[in-house]
C-alpha cells in the first residue's frame, strides 16, 4: 500500500505552494506547473499532508494506491490509448 | 441597568472602574485601541491576500510564507475583534449589549454606525471559519464566502469612522488614510488581473468612488462638531464629562 | 534514437521505435484494397442523402431481434467491432459496460469528426444517415437506453438539416422506438472528446472533463452512457441485419470488418474510401494514387504521427498493425506529403492550431504546446534561437499525461515524430539551411506549400 500525490490539472493554476513545502517530491515545470514524483515515502507523508492543505486551490490529493505497478508517464499513455472518440 | 448577563458583568465592572479611577475607563480605551489595530491587521490580511492572487512572493516572503501570514494576521485580527467587542460590552458607559455585536440593529449607541461593526463582525466569522475547514467543504463554497472579504473591509471602516471616539484625531485620520490607500492599491492590482475590461472598468470606478464617498463623509460626519448627537449617541451620554462624547481636540471645558 | 530494421514478413522493413517490441505477424493473406462496398454502397449514385425507402431497398429493413438485447451484443461482440472514432475499443466491451448497469442507460452518437483532416464521418452523415440512425436505435434497444442523442458540429448546418431530414422520415414511418435528439455543439478540436459530449450534454462547455466517473458509468443526467463514433454504429446497423460471420468476412484475423478512410495530400484521388480492415497502408495509398516523390505520410490525423511511406508500406493500417513502429491509424487518416513541401513546416502549421485548440485548462497543454509550436516554427523557419531541438526534447517529456484529457499527449506525439521522420531536415534547418518551401513560403509572407487544412482559430471561442 503506497501513498501518492496527484494533482488536479483543471484546478491547478501553478501557484507553486507545494514545490515550496515540499521540493523532494515536487519539482515546478518552466512554467510554475508541478511535476509530482511517483509516490511518497513514509516518512514524506506528513509532509505531503501539510502540501495538500496548503494548496490556495485545493488541486493537491494524497490517495492510497495497490500497486504502482506502471510509472506515472507511461500509464497516462496507455490511459490516452482507450480514453477519448474523436 | 438591563439584568441581561452582560449587564450585569457590566454593572460590576462599572462599580469596579468607578471605584478606582475618575476619568476615561479603561476598558473605552481598549474598545478605542484594539478597533485601531483590527483595521490595521484587517488591511495587512487583505494586502497578503491579494498578493497570493496576483503571485508576488520574494526570497524573503516565499508563497508559503505569505500564505500563512495571511492566514495568521487575519487569526489576530479576529483575537483583537473579540477583545474590542468584549470591552465595548464590558464598559458600563455606552451599555452596549453583546447581542449587538452580531445582531445588526440592536443597539441604543450609534445603532447604524455600530451595526456596521456587527455586520462585518459576521462577515469576518463567515470567512474565517470557511477558511478553517477549507480541506473539508466544497471549494467553491470557500470561494463564494471567501468574496466577502471585499465587502467586509470598507464596512469595518465606516464602523470605525462611524462609532470611533477617535476619528477626528489627525492621527487616526492619517492611518485611516493609509489603510485606505493599501487597500485600494491592492485592489487596483487584482482588478489589474481580471479577465474582462468592462469587470475592471467597473472594479476601479467603484473603488474610486468608494475613496471619494469616504473623503465626504469624513468631511460632512466625523470632523463637523455634533457628529456625536448626529451619529446616534444617545442624549443622556452627550454633553457629560466621559470622553465618548465629542470633544474638539484641544478645547477644554465641559463639552456639547 | 535508434532504429533497429527487421523484416516482418510484411515485404517491407518495419522500425521499432520507443521500445515496442516488433511483434511477429501471422502470415495472413494481404487483403486486397478493392473490397466489397457495404457503408458506403450506392455513394456514387446521388449526390445526397439516401432516403428511407432508398436505404431500406438497399439494405433491408430494420431488424427486430426476436432474440432480444442479449442476441445484438452477442453479434457485436462476435464480430469484433472496434471503435471507429480514434480509440478502437472493443465495442462490445463498450456496450456491455453499459449495459451492466442498473439505472437506464443513454446513446449519444459522436458525428463532431473535429479532426480538420478527417471527412469519413461527415460522408457517411451526408450520404448515409439511415445507417447511423439505425446503430442508434439498435445499440438503444441493446443497452436498455430510453434516451438518445446525436452531437453534430455547429458550422456543419447542411449536415444537421439532412440528419433531421432523415430523422423526420422515420418518425413519419414510426421505426424508431425512440426519437434522436440532434444537437449542435460548439466545433472545437478537444469538443468531439467524450467527457466533452457529456459535459455538453448535461449543461457544461464542450471541455473535456476529469474522470472518473466514466461516461459508462455516470455521463447524461448521471445516467451510464454508451457514446460510439457514427460510423462504428453504421456497422452495428449492418452487422445487426447480416451476422457476425458476415461482418468478419472482410478484413483480417487481428481486425475484422471495414472502415473507413480519408486519404488526402499527394494523391490524384483525395477523398474518403472504404477499405477491409488490415489492408496495408501502401495499397491504401495507392487506391487514391499516391504520386511520384511522396516520401512521408502523416498517419492517424492532427493527433497522429509521421512516417517515412517506405517505413510503413506493408504494415497493415490497424491498430495492432501500426503498433510497432508508434503509429495509429486514429479515425482512419492518411495524408501523403507532396515531394515539394516541407515536413517540418506542415508539423509547425498543425502544432500551433492544436495549441490554440486547447481547452486552456491546464497549465502544462496551455504553455506547453504553445512553446513547442513555437520551437517547430522556429526549426521550419531556419531561425532557430538557440538549440530548439533538444529543447523541445526536454518539454515532450515534460508535457504528457499533465494534462485533463490526451489533448496535449497527442500534440507532442505528433511533434516528436515529426522531428523524428524529418532528422535530416531538421538537422539542415537547424544550421540555418531551410528547405526551399518552407523558406519561399515565409518570404511572400503566407505559406506558399500549406497542404494540411487547419481551420481559423476561433477567436474567444464560445464553448457551450
Amino acid at each position: 500500500m503506497t501513498m501518492t500525490l496527484q494533482v488536479d490539472p483543471i484546478a491547478c493554476t501553478g501557484h507553486g505552494l507545494c514545490a515550496d513545502l515540499l521540493p523532494e517530491l515536487i519539482e515546478l515545470d518552466e512554467w510554475g506547473y508541478p511535476i509530482l514524483a511517483d509516490s511518497v515515502p513514509p516518512d514524506l507523508v506528513a509532509h505531503a499532508r501539510r502540501a495538500v492543505s496548503a494548496c490556495p486551490a485545493l488541486a493537491l490529493r494524497l490517495v492510497r494506491r495497490q500497486h504502482q505497478l506502471v510509472p506515472r508517464h507511461q500509464s497516462s499513455a496507455r490511459r490516452a490509448r482507450y480514453e477519448g472518440d474523436r | 441597568m438591563a439584568t441581561a448577563p452582560g449587564g450585569q458583568l457590566s454593572l460590576a465592572a462599572g462599580h469596579v472602574l468607578a471605584a478606582s479611577s475618575y476619568g476615561p475607563s479603561p476598558l473605552w480605551y481598549t474598545a478605542r485601541a484594539t478597533g485601531v489595530v483590527a483595521l490595521i491587521l484587517l488591511t495587512i490580511t487583505v494586502a497578503l491576500g491579494i498578493a497570493g492572487t496576483a503571485r508576488l512572493s520574494s526570497e524573503l516572503l516565499p508563497g508559503i510564507v505569505r500564505s500563512g501570514l495571511h492566514r495568521n494576521v487575519s487569526l489576530l485580527a479576529v483575537a483583537f475583534i473579540v477583545v474590542h467587542v468584549l470591552s465595548s460590552v464590558l464598559d458600563p458607559y455606552a451599555g452596549i449589549k453583546l447581542t449587538s455585536a452580531i445582531v445588526p440593529f440592536s443597539s441604543a449607541y450609534r445603532p447604524f454606525w455600530l451595526s456596521l461593526g456587527a455586520i462585518a463582525f459576521d462577515m469576518l466569522f463567515a470567512l474565517v471559519l470557511t477558511s478553517l475547514l477549507r480541506t473539508r467543504i466544497p471549494y467553491r463554497a470557500w470561494s463564494a464566502v471567501h468574496w466577502l472579504g471585499y465587502a467586509c473591509w470598507p464596512i469595518a471602516l465606516w464602523h470605525g469612522l462611524g462609532t470611533g471616539t477617535d476619528s477626528r484625531l489627525s492621527w487616526v485620520l492619517v492611518l485611516d488614510g493609509a489603510c485606505a490607500l493599501v487597500v485600494a492599491g491592492a485592489v487596483g492590482v487584482r482588478l489589474n488581473l481580471a479577465g474582462s475590461s468592462l469587470t475592471r472598468t467597473a472594479g476601479l470606478a467603484s473603488t474610486a468612488a468608494f475613496v471619494v464617498a469616504t473623503i465626504v463623509f469624513v468631511a460632512v460626519g466625523p470632523l463637523q462638531p455634533g457628529w456625536a448627537r448626529r451619529a446616534g449617541t444617545p442624549a443622556s451620554m452627550l454633553g457629560s464629562a466621559h470622553p465618548a462624547s465629542d470633544r474638539a481636540p484641544g478645547r477644554t471645558g465641559a463639552a456639547r | 534514437m535508434s532504429h533497429a530494421y527487421a523484416d516482418d514478413g510484411y515485404g517491407s522493413h518495419g522500425y521499432s521505435g520507443d521500445g515496442y517490441p516488433v511483434d511477429p505477424h501471422p502470415r495472413d493473406k494481404r487483403p486486397d484494397a478493392r473490397t466489397t462496398p457495404r457503408l458506403t454502397l450506392d455513394w456514387q449514385r446521388a449526390d445526397c442523402a439516401a432516403t428511407l425507402r432508398e436505404h431500406s431497398a438497399r439494405f433491408g429493413p430494420l431488424p427486430r431481434h426476436a432474440g432480444g438485447r442479449s442476441d445484438l451484443l452477442d453479434q457485436v461482440e462476435a464480430s469484433r467491432l472496434t471503435g471507429r472514432g480514434g480509440a478502437g475499443f472493443p465495442t462490445a466491451t463498450k456496450m456491455r459496460a453499459v449495459a451492466a448497469r442498473r439505472r437506464s442507460a443513454v446513446v449519444v452518437a459522436n458525428g463532431m469528426e473535429s479532426e480538420p483532416a478527417s471527412e469519413k464521418d461527415k460522408a457517411l452523415l451526408a450520404r448515409a444517415p439511415h445507417l447511423v440512425l439505425d446503430g442508434i436505435s439498435l445499440a438503444a434497444e441493446a443497452v436498455g437506453a430510453a434516451e438518445a442523442h446525436i452531437c453534430l458540429p455547429r458550422t456543419r448546418g447542411w449536415l444537421v438539416d439532412a440528419v433531421l431530414a432523415a430523422i423526420g422520415e422515420r418518425q413519419q414511418a414510426g421505426i424508431d422506438q425512440i426519437s434522436v435528439a440532434v444537437h449542435e455543439l460548439p466545433h472545437h478540436y478537444v469538443s468531439s472528446e467524450e467527457t466533452s459530449l457529456v459535459h455538453w450534454l448535461n449543461g457544461g462547455e464542450a471541455k473535456p472533463t476529469t474522470t472518473p466517473p466514466r461516461p459508462f458509468e455516470r455521463g447524461v443526467g448521471k445516467r451510464p452512457t454508451l457514446i460510439d463514433n457514427v460510423e462504428t454504429l453504421a456497422h452495428v446497423a449492418l452487422i445487426a441485419r447480416f451476422g457476425a460471420d458476415w461482418f468478419r468476412e472482410a478484413g483480417t484475423r487481428e481486425a475484422s470488418g471495414t472502415m473507413l478512410t480519408t486519404v488526402t495530400g499527394a494523391v490524384s484521388r483525395p477523398g474518403v474510401y472504404e477499405v477491409a480492415a488490415g489492408t496495408a497502408v501502401g495499397d491504401v495509398l495507392e487506391l487514391a494514387g499516391l504520386q511520384a516523390g511522396a516520401e512521408a505520410v502523416l498517419i492517424g490525423g492532427y493527433f497522429g504521427t509521421w512516417h517515412d511511406i517506405a517505413a510503413v508500406d506493408g504494415r497493415p493500417f490497424t491498430a495492432g498493425g501500426l503498433r510497432p513502429v508508434g503509429a495509429s491509424p486514429g479515425a482512419g487518416v492518411l495524408f501523403a506529403l507532396p515531394a515539394e513541401a516541407c515536413g517540418l513546416a506542415e508539423a509547425a502549421r498543425i502544432a500551433r492550431y492544436l495549441a490554440s485548440q486547447g481547452a486552456q485548462q491546464c497549465g502544462p497543454c496551455l504553455f506547453g504546446l504553445p512553446a513547442i509550436a513555437d520551437d517547430l516554427g522556429q526549426l521550419a523557419a531556419g531561425r532557430p534561437e538557440g538549440d530548439p531541438l533538444s529543447r523541445m526534447q526536454r518539454r515532450f517529456g515534460v508535457i504528457t499525461g499533465r494534462g485533463a484529457c490526451h489533448h496535449p499527449d497527442g500534440a507532442v506525439r505528433m511533434a516528436a515524430s515529426a522531428v523524428r521522420t524529418f532528422q535530416a531536415d531538421a538537422h539542415a534547418h537547424a544550421q540555418r539551411r531551410p528547405c526551399l518551401s518552407a523558406y519561399s513560403g515565409r518570404q511572400h509572407g503566407r505559406q506558399q506549400t500549406a497542404m494540411l487544412p487547419v481551420p481559423r482559430p476561433f477567436a474567444e471561442g464560445d464553448w457551450r
